[in-house]
């Protein structure tokens, strides 16, 4: 086989040939010319709901000219926190994924400050509740952007036929669609009464005490209602007071008043339980309604969502928000951060919300009043007060203000309803609250 | 000189004419083909289980926020901890009870099976292996609905006999007791089918021996069935060990640990604590726990049965 010689000179004149080529040639913008950005998000049980977020990553994607991909992933078993924690240890992943309430501190060392971007969105949407800035930012960082998909409160949705028979309350005068509230008589002793009169009609509060976020969020704002904290914002412990005393004692009596099994709830309990038309009242976003629209219409048609009742120390419901964050080692960032900046704008906020029927939530205080809460039905308004429009509850998540690291622990091991289910089956209050204090003691490990 | 160095390069030519023709007859030793052939596998199995193995006890020796070195600082606190003797309990008692229930089981049904005729037992085999081929996360969803604390059919059932209604989930005891159940079900196959294999390679003169020496039925079985099936009821009593130890999905499916941790086996409170809590390094110190306890165990079987393979 002959091989031809490259000369010396021959070597010069190609390389130079080539580089003045190269240096000359005009640019070509390629229709992905900005690189690559994957994404995690939520897999929203709302049918169709994904396809809202595909279409504006897709619009974003078109313009921005940058190559895109989505993967949906379920909440279903945790495998949301298991890709959390296989990227988190792998340093390799998504470059946006969404995360839920406790996960973006428990990961803060590994995300992207995103306080550049986080500044305008909410000059243009308003601010965020505490719970947000509680659970997004650290030491002055924001650790994510505040996701519209997945976010929720959840809060009561009552059976307006089986209140008004049994505890003689009308919540659509409580609550009344396009007005604010007029609750100011809905408090926990109310709530109790009530719950006390559903049981007697046959139609229990459907309120779980297991081990699953449903059962400790509302669990956590009752306790909060009384000002009860287990720990508190500086790391102290503060499980042996009267205020955690007193959600205890209230708490044994509101359990003889639900169904007898509730200590096995889980997160499908209560949506069965109202679905089913056996109880009067569940505390939960409106996923339950929507089923119930599906499987069971009577039921929907005489559903209600509202706020919280009030106790001695305020009115708090639960909210649980996602945020959207960037790893630290994204190979994206500039456009991960613009992406998210495109999904918070409020027309796409607006898409999202309607997509997924009025169930996802804007953190934002001036997205609390799109038309789909008023319209949704039936009945119609039933979503009206959903979204805290007039702010009448303190929007907050079980066992805060601890630091997040520690409040994790307490909601992740269900400290809250384990207390309850111990002094309600027979402990005595301080082995009861000893018992929370050494779980608290050894949630404080660094 | 010369003659040093001409007895130096015959010794190397030598050396290198030796190595060759050993390593072609290595290679040709049948050992040596086994270990090439197995040699993928190996790395699979270095990847899959080695490495992991090896992390988790990395992870296990680190602080929570996994910057820092603290040797057995996780054993130390996880040993102050009352949930985590809870655990331990609750381990035990689900691994031993069901592990026992499974080979009782198992054992009785393969001696049903073993005197079914012929003909009819391969129908017999192949729906006793149900349980045990469905995926059990699919087939403890069919449990839990069974047990679902507001519509169990169970329940519902149990009314017609004016019983009930059990918190089959919801109370700590029946809690365990479902959970157990549960596995057992699932478990019991495994040893039936096992049991049935080893049943019928007991030579039938045995038996003949027996009753002509005037041993009765349970004579038969203590004396003769039994020994002869010892090291198949070591090694999947054994087996099965590690793997109810090590139990995650049912429990997870049907309980999640609860109520009250009542329920809580290792995998479980370790996914609980190092994915639920994001406190990895305690979930790996938790999901190791066991670790050195069924090896020394896995040792004595082992050494056990080996000894008896001598023997025999």
């Amino acid at each position: 086989m002959s091989r031809r010689k490259l000369t010396r000179r021959q070597f010069v004149a190609a390389t130079a040939l080539s580089s003045a080529a190269l240096i000359t040639a005009p640019y070509v913008r390629s229709a992905h010319a900005a690189g690559k950005l994957t994404m995690g998000f939520w897999d929203h049980w709302v049918p169709g709901a994904n396809k809202a977020s595909t279409d504006l990553v897709n619009e974003w994607a078109e313009k921005e000219k940058v190559e895109v991909s989505i993967d949906y992933i379920t909440s279903q078993g945790n495998k949301n926190l298991l890709t959390i924690a296989a990227e988190a240890q792998a340093k390799s992943g998504h470059d946006i994924l969404a995360i839920p309430t406790w996960w973006a501190h428990a990961n803060s060392e590994l995300l992207e400050p995103v306080n550049d971007i986080m500044g305008p969105i909410i000059a243009e949407n308003g601010e965020v509740n505490d719970t947000v800035k509680y659970l997004g930012q650290s030491e002055g960082k924001w650790l994510g952007v505040p996701a519209t998909i997945g976010s929720q409160i959840k809060g009561p949705c009552t059976r307006i036929d089986l209140m008004k028979k049994y505890a003689g309350i009308d919540v659509q005068e409580m609550y009344p669609a396009g007005s604010p509230p007029k609750a100011d008589n809905w408090t926990l002793d109310t709530f109790l009464k009530a719950a006390e009169a559903c049981q007697k009609g046959g139609f229990p509060f459907g309120i779980g005490l297991g081990e699953t976020t449903d059962s400790v969020d509302t669990c956590g704002a009752i306790f909060q209602s009384f000002g009860a904290q287990l720990v508190d914002a500086k790391g102290n412990l503060t499980v042996k007071t009267d205020a955690v005393r007193q959600a205890l004692d209230y708490y044994k009596k509101l359990i003889a008043f639900l169904p007898p099994d509730v200590a096995a709830w889980d997160d499908a309990s209560n949506n069965k339980w109202l679905v089913s038309g056996r109880g009067a009242l569940i505390m939960n976003p409106p996923s339950a309604w929507a089923v119930a629209k599906r499987d069971a219409p009577q039921v929907a048609e005489q559903c209600w969502t509202h706020g919280f009742p009030a106790g001695p120390k305020g009115r708090f419901a639960p909210f649980l928000p996602y945020f959207w964050s960037t790893w630290s080692f994204s190979r994206n960032k500039e456009a991960a951060k613009s992406l998210l900046v495109h999904l918070s704008k409020p027309a796409s906020i607006e898409k999202m919300v309607v997509a997924s029927g009025g169930y996802d939530l804007p953190s934002f205080q001036k997205l609390t009043t799109l038309k789909v809460w008023a319209e949704e039905g039936p009945p119609k308004g039933t979503l009206y007060h959903y979204p805290n429009p007039y702010n009448h509850q303190t929007l907050s998540i079980a066992t805060s203000p601890a630091p997040p690291k520690v409040a994790q622990q307490i909601y992740a091991q269900a400290t809250l309803t384990k207390m309850c289910l111990r002094y309600y089956q027979g402990e005595t209050m301080e082995r009861t609250l000893a018992w929370a204090e050494g779980e608290c003691e050894g949630f404080m490990r660094t | 000189m010369a003659d040093v160095a001409f007895q130096q390069g015959r010794v190397a030519g030598i050396g290198s004419k030796r190595k060759r023709s050993s390593l072609r007859a290595a290679l040709k030793r049948k050992s040596a083909a086994a270990f090439l052939m197995t040699l993928p596998l190996i790395l699979l199995i270095s990847i899959l289980v080695l490495y992991p193995a090896f992390y988790s006890l990395h992870l296990a020796t680190l602080n929570k926020s996994m910057s820092r070195f603290v040797g057995l600082g996780n054993f130390e606190f996880l040993f102050k901890r009352e949930t985590f003797w809870l655990v331990v309990r609750q381990s035990c008692i689900f691994a031993i009870s069901a592990v026992i229930f499974k080979a009782l089981i198992g054992f009785i049904v393969a001696h049903f099976v073993h005197n079914v005729p012929a003909k009819g037992q391969r129908k017999w085999r192949g729906m006793l292996l149900v349980p045990w081929v469905i995926p059990p996360a699919m087939s403890t969803l069919a449990w839990l609905w069974l047990f679902d604390p507001s519509y169990s059919a169970f329940n519902y059932t149990l009314s017609f006999f004016g019983i009930g209604p059990i918190a089959w989930t919801g109370d700590p005891d029946w809690a365990r007791f479902s959970v157990i159940l549960v596995n057992v079900w699932y478990g019991a196959p495994f040893f039936m089918i096992m049991y049935l294999a080893s049943l019928k390679s007991v030579p039938e003169q045995l038996y003949e021996a027996a009753a002509i020496d005037g041993a009765n039925w349970w004579q038969r079985i203590w004396y003769v069935t039994l020994p002869m099936m010892r090291n198949i009821i070591a090694i999947t009593t054994l087996f099965s060990l590690i793997v109810t130890f090590a139990n995650f999905d049912i429990v997870r499916i049907l309980t999640a640990g609860g109520p009250l941790d009542h329920t809580h086996i290792f995998a479980t409170w370790a996914f609980r604590v190092g994915i639920e809590g994001s406190d990895i390094p305690l979930g790996a110190s938790v999901s190791l726990f066991m670790v050195p306890i069924l090896a020394i165990a896995a040792i004595f079987i082992l050494r056990d049965v080996n000894k008896r393979g001598n023997e025999a």
